[in-house]
């Protein structure tokens, strides 16, 4: 059973078999637009809740994917490398990095699906 | 009295204060606090007729010795290869030198495609993946590929120079990378080349890259491969500068194993200017794609399906990354990058191999002519292309002195570069058997 | 303006020729002297010089350029380049100098570097001038790092934060990554204004300077300059100046009696030089008495009547760039200058500020202006009043057909769907009633028949670009254009 988390920055974090797995949410892809390229992180690099996980380019602009869990990078999702518009195809399917979780008293601070969808109405 | 480069016949000004609802030009200016006004006009010399200006360039130009006035082997970096005049015919036309950086790309195909084009030419001279638009100049071309290295290695905090770059470009090195708390090591030469097992030395798991000139400054040719292994080895960048004549003839650094090329496109159809404006060009292997600085043009199509080209990859730039980009470079030396691929096209495989041909011939020519004379040494022992290194047995400014009463400008004096008595001398295919006879006759005749 | 797309590389057939050289008259030297591996092949074009010409034309024809049309690109300060300036700067005797000749064979040279040099300081009401950066950004670096040397000169090496307004052009915050700068980004009010309570939050002994444009970007003079400037200073920090608006303020105002220490040029903008396409430029640099230590090397001085390259100055930031700057630019500089003179200059930015004013008011009435004041050389609209679907992108495209190249767009991002509209002194009123009449129409179509903005430009060479596909696909050159194999370009 997976349980979904959401972030102000429209990021989501999907915790499965004690493993972060972390995107974009849909909202985030419709508000960028096509998206070009994604800078993935390095595997093995330690990430503090908040820091800079990667980059999301579109033609026009360059936006910080921020990582919502503090942990290690296990695995980046390589796909994208060459495809990022299976990002703008399904966000919520097309994960960016898988992070251990260091800390999971940090998942209480984000938000669920419910909130966040609130959260993006009021946008 | 209305200025010829301002429009406004009888009236118009009225007018359109009357439009924009004010009775003066001050009013215009009422934001400007009353105490920051200048009282009184600028203190510069008063405006010149067309034909007084003319006239006051000319009296400018006549306290200069042009090179064109003397036969001249000074290099150094900068060289008097022959100019195609087809150059400035092109260059002269309006739609290049008065267009703006192509920002909107409907109207501005020309550009776009030029600079396309100069991508292309760059990549087959260096066997480079990618090129960009052009830099300011060889040397900030040199500085940012280290910056670059420094962005691609995480908690790298130092870089390899090699003592064989052109001085200024060690200089500009320092400059840019001071500021960045970033340490430079000085690789030293060894019988006129970099000596790689000093850089071995030098190299620790924070070094980011290492940058070597070939030709080097003293003109010695470096060993580009056993470079690039040492780079690959030791996990860091290795960029090569090089001179882009010479690789008419030598393997493409890009076939080497060499991460990054760099270099002053001067040599490529642009004058001398006294030093600029110039193009740096920079090329690099795909994977450094996303980290290279400055501008690039890619192919595209339109809504109808025409191929077009457009400026791509801009997410990288100043304008849209600010603070997170890794240049703050916002413009690319288009004329001049438009210059150098007039000129490789105008030369074509064969005329380019020609051109590097003849120097080289030349070049060997004057320097075995000179060792005949008996009044210089050896200095180095590696191969060379179109520029030496030779010590004079004599004084050196004497020498100097005594060729421009024979018209000749004999080469740059090393002995401000902490090599006294050695001079360096380019010869490019511009230079005749009957100037470098001449030159060997003057020595003959100063050092008898 | 035409299509033409045709790639030199398709034009090319083996034994076609486009030099001449004269023939060898030495013996002929063997590349294998150079004992180093030797290129196989070298795949440049062959083509007739008659062909490599009308390439050129065929390919310039698909080109907006000043001398063809009105540019009103806010903050490019895209007037006429006068033609004396390119005659000037081909005098033979004044341009094939090498640089490394010695300085008694260059006086001429260094006399009209020298001249330059005094002349940019008078305008600027600075002390002393280098004229090496190459760029308007080669400028703000050479800036940033004499004032990260003043400091770490007097001891003071926790001053890591620049300030500037989030106006500022994307090269202020990327040049002081470039120095090692933290940067601190403040508010403008809607004017573009600094926002002083603000600004007052931020100083502390960790501030090195501040970079401010003024006009700023939005074309308004921030009229509280001294009170920032003596805050500032205060603070134990310096003031930099960009000077991309210095077209609005030549003659009527200095950076320096503002209070600014440090500012640079763009002799591109401001001096009349062409852009080129995109460059060559200059972007000499400016400064106070208190910097003047940390100038790049070499400086050009004057020595009784003498001019001299100087190097020795301990305290220099060092090179920026080989040489001595962008010579070529520097020279039309100075012959724009001595053509002007001191009320050209002034009539300039007279002319530049009446000229934005005016097309300002026949704007107005279609366009929303955040604040409806008197502007200086540039204003910024935010998009239509009444849009309906149409963004500024649409009509910037639909100016296409009209004839006009389009204002700045979407800059700077504190306005939404900005504008930005720089008419500079060297348009007649007829073009800026052309124009406006232009930019008023489309807001009526916008109204009436907006599909044709949203399918806008239709009259140019090529429509609208797929800069997506661009972006993806990255094909950078022609080889690689003719690898691509998912579809013919």
């Amino acid at each position: 059973m997976s349980k979904i988390y959401f972030t102000k920055d429209h990021e989501w974090v999907k915790v499965e078999d004690g493993k972060g797995y972390i995107g974009l949410t849909d909202y985030a892809q419709d508000q960028l637009g096509d998206i070009v390229y994604i800078e993935l992180p390095d595997v093995g690099s330690e990430l503090e809740a908040g820091d800079t996980l990667g980059v999301v380019e579109s033609v026009k602009s360059a936006s910080d994917i921020f990582s919502p869990i503090s942990g290690e990078v296990l695995a980046v999702n390589e796909e994208l490398e060459d495809a990022p518009e299976l990002i703008n195809a399904d966000a919520m399917e097309n994960w960016i990095a898988q992070l251990s979780i260091k800390d999971e008293a940090e998942l209480e601070n984000l938000m669920d699906e419910g909130e966040y969808n609130d959260f993006i109405g009021e946008e | 009295m209305v200025h010829r480069y301002i429009p406004k016949g009888d009236g118009e000004k009225e007018k359109m204060l009357e439009t924009i609802g004010v009775e003066s030009i001050d009013d215009l200016f009422v934001d400007i606090p009353k105490d920051l006004r200048l009282k009184e006009p600028l203190k510069i010399p008063p405006a010149l007729s067309e034909l007084e200006l003319l006239r006051r360039a000319q009296e400018l130009g006549e306290k200069n010795t042009p090179i064109t006035s003397r036969v001249s082997f000074l290099g150094a970096g900068v060289y008097d290869h022959f100019v195609p005049l087809i150059i400035d015919h092109i260059i002269s036309r309006s739609e290049f030198y008065t267009s703006y950086t192509p920002y909107q790309p409907e109207i501005a195909q020309g550009t776009l495609q030029a600079i396309f084009e100069y991508q292309t030419l760059i990549c087959r001279l260096t066997g480079m993946d990618i090129s960009n638009a052009s830099m300011y100049e060889g040397a900030s071309a040199a500085a940012e590929a280290l910056l670059m290295a420094l962005a691609e290695k995480r908690k790298s905090d130092n870089v390899l120079v090699s003592a064989g770059m052109h001085p200024q470009t060690i200089q500009v090195i320092k400059t840019y990378l001071h500021y960045r708390g970033v340490e430079i090591r000085e690789v030293p030469l060894k019988d006129g080349k970099t000596d790689l097992e000093a850089a071995k030395e030098l190299t620790d798991a924070n070094t980011a890259g290492m940058i070597v000139q070939n030709p080097n400054f003293f003109g010695e040719m470096e060993e580009v491969v056993p470079f690039a292994d040492f780079c690959k080895e030791n996990k860091m960048l290795s960029i090569l500068s090089v001179d882009p004549i010479s690789l008419a003839l030598l393997e493409p650094p890009g076939n080497q194993g060499i991460d990054l090329v760099i270099g002053d496109g001067q040599s490529l159809g642009n004058g001398l200017n006294f030093g600029g404006p110039y193009l740096g060009f920079l090329a690099v292997k795909k994977k450094h794609m996303r980290k290279m600085p400055g501008r690039l043009v890619g192919v595209s199509r339109d809504s109808e399906g025409k191929r077009a080209f457009v400026l791509t990859l801009q997410a990288r730039e100043q304008h849209i990354r600010r603070y997170k980009a890794t240049s703050n470079i916002c413009t690319n030396m288009s004329l001049n990058a438009l210059i150098a691929s007039i000129y490789l096209n105008a030369l074509g495989t064969d005329g380019l191999r020609e051109v590097a041909t003849q120097s080289l011939s030349k070049a060997h020519y004057l320097y075995k002519g000179l060792l005949e004379t008996g009044a210089f040494e050896e200095v180095f022992s590696s191969p060379f292309f179109k520029e030496f290194t030779l010590k004079y047995k004599g004084d050196v400014k004497e020498l100097l002195a005594k060729l421009r009463d024979c018209n000749i400008v004999g080469g740059l004096d090393l002995t401000e570069y902490g090599r006294e008595g050695e001079i360096l001398v380019a010869v490019t295919e511009k230079r005749t058997k009957e100037e470098m006879d001449r030159y060997i006759a003057c020595v003959r005749e100063v050092s008898a | 303006m035409k299509y033409y797309s045709t790639l030199i590389f398709e034009i090319s057939r083996e034994g076609k020729r486009a030099f001449s050289l004269p023939a060898l008259d030495v013996p002929a030297v063997d590349a294998e002297v150079l004992k180093s591996p030797l290129r196989a092949e070298l795949d440049f074009p062959a083509v007739a010089e008659n062909e490599l010409m009308r390439h050129y034309v065929n390919m310039s024809q698909a080109n907006y350029h000043i001398d063809g049309g009105f540019y009103p690109l806010g903050s490019c300060t895209m007037k006429y380049n006068p033609k004396i300036n390119e005659d000037v700067a081909r005098m033979p005797n004044l341009t094939q100098v090498h640089p490394l000749q010695p300085v008694e064979t260059v006086q001429g040279t260094l006399e009209v570097l020298y001249e330059l040099q005094q002349d940019l300081c008078e305008v600027a009401g600075m002390d002393a001038m280098t004229l090496q950066p190459a760029a308007g950004a080669h400028g703000e670096l050479a800036g940033l790092m004499m004032i990260k040397s003043y400091h770490e000169k007097n001891g003071d090496h926790q001053r890591v934060k620049i300030i500037a307004p989030d106006s500022a052009h994307g090269t202020n915050p990327a040049t002081a990554a470039m120095v090692g700068f933290d940067l601190v980004e403040i508010k403008s009010d809607e004017q573009g204004n600094v926002d002083l309570e603000e600004l007052k939050s931020h100083l502390d002994d960790k501030v090195a300077g501040l970079m401010l444009t003024n006009p700023s970007t939005l074309g308004l003079f921030e009229r509280q300059v001294r009170e920032i400037a003596d805050l500032i200073h205060e603070a134990g920090g310096l003031l930099y100046y960009d000077g991309a608006n210095m077209n609005a303020i030549m003659g009527k105002a200095r950076p320096g009696d503002m209070g600014f220490d440090v500012m640079h040029f763009n002799i591109h903008k401001t001096f009349s030089t062409p852009h080129g396409g995109g460059g060559p430029g200059a972007g000499p640099v400016g400064v106070k008495k208190i910097l003047e230590p940390f100038l790049p090397v070499p400086r050009i001085m004057k020595e009784g009547d003498k001019f001299v390259l100087k190097s020795d100055y301990p305290d220099s930031i060092g090179k920026l760039r080989s040489f001595y700057g962008n010579y070529g630019v520097l020279l039309r500089a100075f012959a724009y200058i001595r053509t002007m003179g001191p009320d050209g200059l002034h009539e300039v930015s007279e002319n530049a500020v009446l000229n934005a004013n005016y097309l300002m008011s026949l704007l107005k009435e279609e366009y929303n202006l955040p604040k409806d004041q008197v502007c200086m050389h540039e204003f910024v609209l935010a998009g239509l009043k009444d849009p309906g679907e149409i963004t500024t992108l649409d009509v910037a495209k639909r100016l296409l057909d009209y004839g006009f190249h389009p204002p700045t767009v979407y800059f700077p991002l504190i306005i939404p769907q900005a504008l930005m509209i720089e008419p500079t002194e060297t348009e007649s009123k007829q073009t800026l009633d052309e124009f406006a009449d232009a930019m008023n129409s489309i807001a009526k179509e916008a109204r009436e028949t907006p599909e044709v903005l949203k399918s806008a430009p239709s009259k140019t060479p090529v429509g609208r670009i797929d800069e997506v596909f661009a972006a993806r696909a990255v094909i950078l050159n022609y080889d690689d254009m003719l690898a691509y194999k998912e579809e013919k370009l």
